[in-house]
């Protein structure tokens, strides 16, 4: 045991003292009252005595310190403590686990108790709290923990549009969803829906847009529909000799897509009423044939045109989807890159659709999918073979033309498709 | 720059003032021969002579009474209260004359007066010298309250005040005066009343304080930065006017607010931050918001472990820390 030894407070005000001198030294006997140091303040010089009996263990404030009030300046050994001196007792580890049970029966009782910082935050990002670990007492959800959530969300965001960037340049779509889009209420109403636990997100910008589009074009056109089965086996094997060395020679990856592209035009041509729309009880059959090209993002969906696609070649084509995905992507897209659409492409099989019914984008009269290329077993003249099979299927506007001209249409661009063989020049 | 104390900062406030302006005079008990019990006014009797530091008898009602008149008639009087304690004598002078004295003649009488006095404990005063006594005169309206921290804050405020055409309250905390060291410009500077500085930036906790637990609490603020504990601390410098955009922006800052002062926590001027918090920030706190002061008991003791265990320290105001963060 040892007792420390104080700077003494020395008159009122008085902060700090200047140790003048040391009248004992470590391994001195001192007597009760003795003075042990000199010390002097600015208003004072004064002895330091000492408290207890016992010997001077050691020094910790050299001659000539000026050390604060209070500050630990020298420790001794008390007379009273000298015989049996014992190891101090281990502490006792009791507290300890008493706390340790106290937390974890309030654990439940924090997790759910919301600070106003946090239901703030949490409406303002349309957050489920449910989803965050609070490190707070009990479990309780701190604002720092709702601030380090997002900040983790955001970053996982913009890592997942990486990863998708590098896997995929051809557009990805989601037409499918398109036809379960949400019927938009027509006033608003109390969310009946809504139950704790539930994540309700306001419908704004481009989602209100699409959501208002797919309504009225539902309900307006009496949309029709039709599916036709084609034989792509011929193109795969172009596409296969060729994607190579059109990488290296153009930069841009050869996809199905501009073949398909192309074939629709083909069609288009042929076809005027394909490529018109409907206004005020009128058919407009259009000149130019600008396709709309539909390209999905994680949020939404845009349709940027391809303008004069006619006059395009395989590779003008490509490099034209090239870079209106990219401005999709990278949320470029002007006014003039959507405007003027004359008919609709929507690539589905990029995401593995082999059926789809799609909705027409107004006021067009029709709108084609390609779907995913299959390897399936069929008859070849006479005989069962492997072929790469594709579906293609067309949604109309009954109003403007009916199922004849559609299915020649359809027949049209399956002839086209499937006149490609490997050693088909480009 | 020249390190200073905090009381020295007082003293060159004071002789650069009455340099500056004839009509600044000091009046109080022990000011003149004596330089003042704390050494405050130490050299301005010999420098400015007896007309200008005048030593009165030991009535405190008079000496306010006598500065007010002083001030009416277009003086600059500095009074001097030996001990916060010893104020209340001179309260009625101070609450029904100069505070009111502008608004009862119409604009035609300022008060410009400065009524110095340490308060605070922690050196050993017992009742009569350790009082805080902000709170008595926070709810007057009329009356300005500066309370410095530090020595440069300490020169710049008692030069504002002494300018100032209002009456304002200076306390300064005793256990500061040679405590506390600072480089201080020697030039002449003001600094603005009403307007709290931030003392350290943080992001858990937000301590909001004044006077010697400034200190206490950047101490306890080092301490608990090792433990990954960041501390935003703001010093109040003036009561009132209160920067209540800075206490609101201060609050908003971490969500967890601590508020420290020395004066007991019943009806200390605490109670006021905390509602000006509670009026304009809800929608950004993270915790209750705490305050942690002096025990609401009748006196300091004189005992000196019961002192240590009123007055406000390190180890106490880092609790209080942790113990929010960890909320």
């Amino acid at each position: 045991m040892t007792l420390d030894i104080l700077m003494p407070q020395l008159g009122e005000s008085v902060t700090e003292g200047t140790i003048v001198k040391w009248i004992k030294k470590p391994g001195d006997t001192i007597s009760n009252y003795e003075p042990i140091c000199e010390v002097q303040t600015d208003k004072v010089n004064a002895e330091v005595p000492a408290t207890e009996a016992g010997t001077l263990l050691e020094i910790l404030a050299e001659e000539g310190e000026t050390v604060a009030v209070g500050a630990l300046i020298a420790r001794m050994r008390p007379a009273s403590k000298e015989a049996g001196s014992q190891p101090e007792a281990p502490s006792d580890a009791k507290p300890d686990q008493r706390s340790e049970e106290s937390t974890s029966s309030e654990k439940s009782s924090m997790k759910r108790r919301y600070s106003p910082a946090v239901l703030r935050l949490a409406q303002e990002h349309d957050l489920d709290l449910t989803l965050v670990t609070g490190t707070g007492r009990s479990g309780r959800i701190t604002r720092k923990d709702v601030l380090r959530y997002l900040q983790e969300r955001k970053g996982a965001v913009e890592e997942k549009r990486v990863i998708s960037d590098q896997q995929e340049t051809t557009p990805k779509t989601l037409e499918v969803a398109k036809v379960e889009s949400p019927s938009v209420p027509a006033k608003e109403r109390p969310a009946e829906n809504l139950k704790r636990g539930d994540t309700e997100i306001p419908v704004s910008g481009i989602r209100r847009t699409i959501a208002k589009r797919m309504v009225s074009s539902s309900q307006e056109i009496p949309h029709a529909w039709l599916m036709m089965e084609v034989n792509v086996t011929g193109l795969v094997g172009l596409r296969n000799r060729l994607k190579q060395d059109f990488f290296k020679r153009e930069g841009v990856r050869l996809t199905y897509l501009p073949f398909f592209i192309k074939a629709a035009i083909d069609g288009l041509k042929a076809f005027p009423y394909l490529n018109s729309v409907w206004e005020n009880d009128k058919i407009i059959l259009k000149k130019r044939i600008n396709l709309s090209l539909a390209v999905a993002t994680d949020e939404a969906l845009y349709v940027p045109v391809i303008a004069d696609a006619d006059e395009k070649s395989i590779l003008g084509l490509a490099r034209e989807i090239h870079r209106l995905v990219q401005k999709v992507r990278e949320q470029k897209l002007e006014p003039a890159d959507i405007e003027g659409g004359t008919f609709t492409v929507n690539n589905t099989g990029s995401f593995g659709s082999i059926i789809s019914r799609p909705i027409i984008n107004p006021p067009q009269a029709a709108i084609i999918t390609f779907e995913s290329i299959v390897k399936r077993p069929v008859v070849v003249d006479g005989a069962i073979a492997v072929q790469d099979m594709m579906n293609i299927c067309l949604s109309f506007d009954h109003r403007v033309f009916d199922g004849l001209m559609a299915g020649r249409f359809l027949n049209f661009v399956k002839q086209r498709l499937e006149a490609y063989d490997e050693n088909t020049q480009v | 720059m020249p390190m200073m104390s905090y009381i020295d900062a007082v003293t060159t406030a004071l002789r650069e003032e009455m340099e500056r302006d004839e009509r600044v005079f000091i009046l109080g008990e022990d000011v003149g021969k004596r330089g003042g019990v704390f050494r405050a006014t130490a050299g301005l009797y010999e420098q400015f002579g007896e007309a200008r530091v005048l030593d009165t008898p030991l009535t405190e009602s008079a000496i306010v009474g006598v500065a007010i008149g002083a001030a009416a008639y277009g003086m600059r009087p500095v009074a001097e209260i030996q001990f916060a304690d010893f104020i209340f004598p001179a309260t009625n002078q101070i609450i029904s004359e100069a505070a009111k004295l502008y608004y009862r003649s119409n604009g035609t009488w300022k008060c410009p007066l400065v009524i110095r006095a340490p308060y605070g404990g922690g050196v050993h005063g017992a009742l009569y010298h350790s009082q805080s006594v902000e709170k008595i005169f926070a709810g007057v309206p009329g009356l300005q309250i500066v309370m410095p921290s530090t020595p440069y804050d300490v020169k710049g405020l008692l030069k504002s005040a002494i300018r100032s055409d209002n009456p304002i309250l200076f306390f300064e905390h005793k256990r500061c005066y040679r405590l506390i060291k600072d480089e201080v410009p020697q030039e002449d500077y003001t600094i603005p009343i009403g307007k709290a500085d931030l003392k350290r930036e943080g992001s858990d906790v937000t301590v909001i304080t004044y006077g010697l637990p400034v200190h206490l609490t950047l101490e306890a603020a080092k301490d608990l930065e090792k433990e990954g504990i960041s501390t935003h601390v703001l010093d109040l410098r003036t009561l009132v006017p209160l920067d209540r955009e800075a206490v609101v922006e201060a609050a908003v800052k971490t969500g967890k607010v601590l508020v420290i002062h020395e004066d007991n926590k019943t009806g200390g001027f605490g109670g006021e931050v905390v509602a000006t918090i509670a009026e304009e920030a809800l929608f950004d706190l993270d915790a209750p918001i705490q305050r942690l002061c002096g025990p609401d008991v009748p006196a300091m003791p004189y005992n000196p472990i019961l002192e240590k265990e009123f007055m406000l320290n390190k180890d106490k105001i880092a609790n209080a820390i942790r113990e929010l963060a960890e909320f």
